[in-house]
């Protein structure tokens, strides 16, 4: 039996995906490509008698080697592992997708290509003789459609095929007189570079284009020498085609296409309206897009925490279950609390999250794949961009923070640059997210009778006011001059398939199940093993190890307002879930954490302090969960210990302000 | 005379890309793109506050800021 590598390359939006899991099913590994921040997908199949491994390439209008996403593309096509790269076209929109496969082609890669979407070309009135393409291409066209896996089958039989016998059409492909005259020349200069599977005809397309990695290799080789002749040849053709080189590389790419374009399609005009422009003038009209907007992302979170919220209720008696089903059979002592209140206690609450997650990653799926978050950012993008700094796109991360910010984290995925991504992740724990509710609802209910809601919605408005000035700060210092070019492709809506969503949602939302079982686990026991030490101590009382932090470090909160030990400890579980704040005090007093602690906090707190306190648990760093979010999402603890730096930093500094502010104005 | 750019077309309007110099990442991804020499390009709409310029090149639809729409030089004659 035979084995293979595929490789799947071709533009953002073209069914890759589809087509990868429709071949791999859940026989698939998400990872990151080695040294990177780019999502790696592979998996493995079968078919017929061949073992197939299969690579899904980051969606790519190109790969000149600008991004990380076109290098890790380039590196893969030029490795020597692989015997076949599938390059999906969107027949719609082919004149574009030709484009990557004539740089894919340029390797001199063994290449399959697959039509996608041909029933849309169609409606359309876009015409396309797939002999004539596969003629004049010099390789096989396959017409599949992704979605109801038609013709996958043949496409692979194809591709297995073809690593019988590869092909490298590359000599066929032509710049235009002038530039391949001089290419035959150079060619034979630089026959001593060895890079990958690289032919020598690329490495010369490379050198001209002025590529600074392959210009580095070359100057390490002995054909080192002959760069001076190169630069002769560069500067004589710049000046015969007016143009630099690289330019007249894309101007010829788009010239052969051209040709087999005139050949082999027939184009509808362009002022012909689609079904999508026509959505489009609803849906992003002058007067009804931002109201749509709203509307959506109203939708989005009523749905969510509708659906969510009596599922995590449910998850949450079921713990209360299992804890009243344990407590029996555990021996009483140290196991017991291990379990109940380490492990249960900590994972438990972070596992009550999963319902809204997994939902709200559903409907975020369905509103990505079916083509509208493209054209939210579009109708925000201004707003967004103007007093942030921040694309469009990532108002949708900011959103979701109300509900909780783990999710708010993991759709920064869909912010396409660096910058933004973490600009955004460092201030979406300002947000306020609903976890904190209890605890304003329990302090203004006690503090603030007359002033509940105006309290509850000034909290709101200091969280959102950080947000953005965190997010304008950081784009004018530390990501200064990074802000993106703004060039988004606008998809035409897809009914998406339940298959893709759901898929989507699981990709997703597994990843915060696994930090589940790990990290928030470790922490959980760190925080249980701290409340029982030294041995025989009463759990979690002023003399365990973690009252004496607390006791140690409450001075720190003292000019704060709230210098009891108590506080500090409160907030240290809150470090866990924001959740256990109020639970914690609970059990430190001996009371329930509701009426009970209505009658104790009043002993601790001042209506002053009390407000203090609820800024500081705003700001402060919202939970483990969030923070292992910002660790996964941006592949770097650094970032995770900013965020938390940031976090303490600024709530201790705020409530700073107020708390004495209140006291020089004689609110003590 | 001042370049006719996308910037200056209006929604419905259709131009003509002529050949335009300079480099940087974001005139090459735009070259990539297919907004070569010779390209129809029509503005299919603004978004409600003023930008993007929404446009059509053939198959396909972008959303563009101010910044980048003045970047593609077009054919004075092409309005």
């Amino acid at each position: 039996m035979n084995k293979i590598n595929i490789l799947l390359a071709g533009n953002p939006n073209v069914g890759k995906s589809t087509i990868f899991n429709h071949l791999t099913g859940l026989n698939q590994h998400v990872g990151n490509w080695p040294g990177k921040t780019v999502e790696q997908k592979t998996g493995s199949f079968k078919h017929k008698e061949c073992e197939c491994e299969i690579t899904d390439l980051p969606g790519n209008y190109s790969i000149t080697a600008y991004s990380i996403e076109e290098v890790v593309s380039r590196d893969a096509i030029l490795n020597e592992n692989s015997d076949v790269i599938i390059n999906v076209l969107d027949a719609e929109n082919i004149q574009r997708n030709l484009y990557l496969t004539m740089q894919i082609l340029e390797t001199g890669a063994n290449v399959v290509l697959a039509l996608n979407m041909m029933k849309y070309a169609e409606e359309k009135g876009l015409k396309i003789n797939v002999k004539e393409l596969e003629k004049r291409l010099g390789i096989p066209v396959k017409v599949i459609d992704a979605r109801s896996g038609e013709g996958i089958d043949e496409l692979i039989d194809t591709a297995i095929n073809s690593t019988k016998n590869p092909r490298n059409v590359a000599k066929n492909l032509s710049y235009g007189l002038e530039i391949d005259e001089h290419m035959t020349d150079l060619k034979k200069e630089f026959t001593n570079v060895k890079w990958q599977e690289a032919i020598p005809s690329w490495i010369v397309i490379k050198l001209l284009e002025g590529d600074k990695e392959i210009t580095k290799i070359v100057e390490e080789s002995p054909d080192a020498k002959n760069l001076n002749k190169l630069k002769e040849i560069q500067e004589h053709l710049e000046d015969v085609l007016d143009d630099t080189l690289e330019d007249a590389f894309i101007d010829a790419r788009y010239a052969m296409i051209d040709g087999l374009i005139k050949k082999a399609v027939k184009k509808p005009p362009l002022t012909q309206k689609e079904k999508t422009d026509r959505i489009d003038d609803i849906v992003t009209n002058k007067w009804l897009g931002i109201p749509i907007f709203l509307f959506v992302v109203w939708l989005l979170f009523q749905l969510t925490f509708t659906i969510g919220t009596p599922l995590q209720d449910l998850i949450d008696t079921g713990f209360g279950m299992l804890v009243e089903y344990l407590t029996p059979l555990l021996p009483e002592g140290w196991i017991s609390s291990l379990v109940l209140n380490g492990v249960i206690g900590g994972v438990g609450g972070v596992i009550t999250f999963l319902p809204i997650i997994f939902i709200l990653f559903l409907l975020l799926s369905i509103i990505e794949d079916c083509g509208y978050l493209a054209r939210a950012a579009f109708v925000v993008d201004r707003f967004m961009h103007e007093v942030m700094g921040l694309s469009g796109k990532a108002f949708i991360p900011m959103i979701l923070g109300f509900g909780c910010d783990v999710p708010g984290i993991m759709a920064t995925r869909t912010l396409a640059n660096e910058s933004d991504r973490l600009t955004t992740m460092l201030a979406l724990p300002f947000i306020s997210c609903s976890a904190r509710i209890p605890i304003y609802a329990l302090f203004t209910a006690v503090f603030f009778q007359e002033n509940q809601g105006t309290v509850t919605f000034g909290l709101y408005l200091l969280g959102m006011l950080v947000a953005i000035i965190v997010s304008i700060v950081l784009k004018r210092t530390t990501f200064k001059g990074e802000t993106a070019p703004f060039i988004m492709e606008l998809p035409p809506y897809r009914l998406p398939t339940v298959k893709t969503s759901l898929l989507h949602m699981w990709e997703r939302g597994a990843v915060f199940l696994k930090k589940a079982g790990t990290i928030i686990l470790a922490t959980s026991l760190l925080v249980w093993l701290l409340s029982n030490l030294p041995l025989g101590v009463e759990e979690a009382s002023e003399s365990s190890l973690i009252g004496i932090i607390g006791n140690f470090i409450a001075p720190i909160f003292a000019p704060l307002g709230f210098g009891d030990w108590q506080s500090s400890v409160a907030l240290l579980f809150g470090l866990m879930a924001k959740e256990l704040v109020l639970a914690t005090f609970g059990s430190l007093f001996g009371v329930d954490a509701d009426t009970g602690l209505q009658t104790v906090l009043p002993t601790l707190y001042t209506p002053l302090s009390a407000l203090s306190f609820m800024i500081f648990t705003l700001l402060y760093v919202p939970c483990f969960a969030t923070l292992s979010a910002i660790k996964q999402e941006s592949n770097s603890w650094k970032w995770m210990f900013v965020s938390a730096g940031l976090c303490i930093g600024i709530s201790w500094i705020v409530s700073f302000v107020v708390y004495q502010g209140g006291m020089l104005l004689g609110f003590g | 005379m001042k370049t006719l750019t996308v910037n200056d077309l209006n929604p419905g309007d259709i131009g003509i890309v002529r050949k335009y110099h300079g480099s940087g990442e974001v005139k090459r991804h735009l070259r990539e793109l297919g907004l070569v020499n010779g390209t129809k390009i029509k503005v299919e709409r603004r978004a409600p506050l003023g930008y993007p310029i929404e446009v059509k090149i053939q198959g396909f639809n972008l959303a563009l800021r101010k910044e980048e729409a003045e970047l593609i030089e077009l054919e004075t004659n092409s309005k």
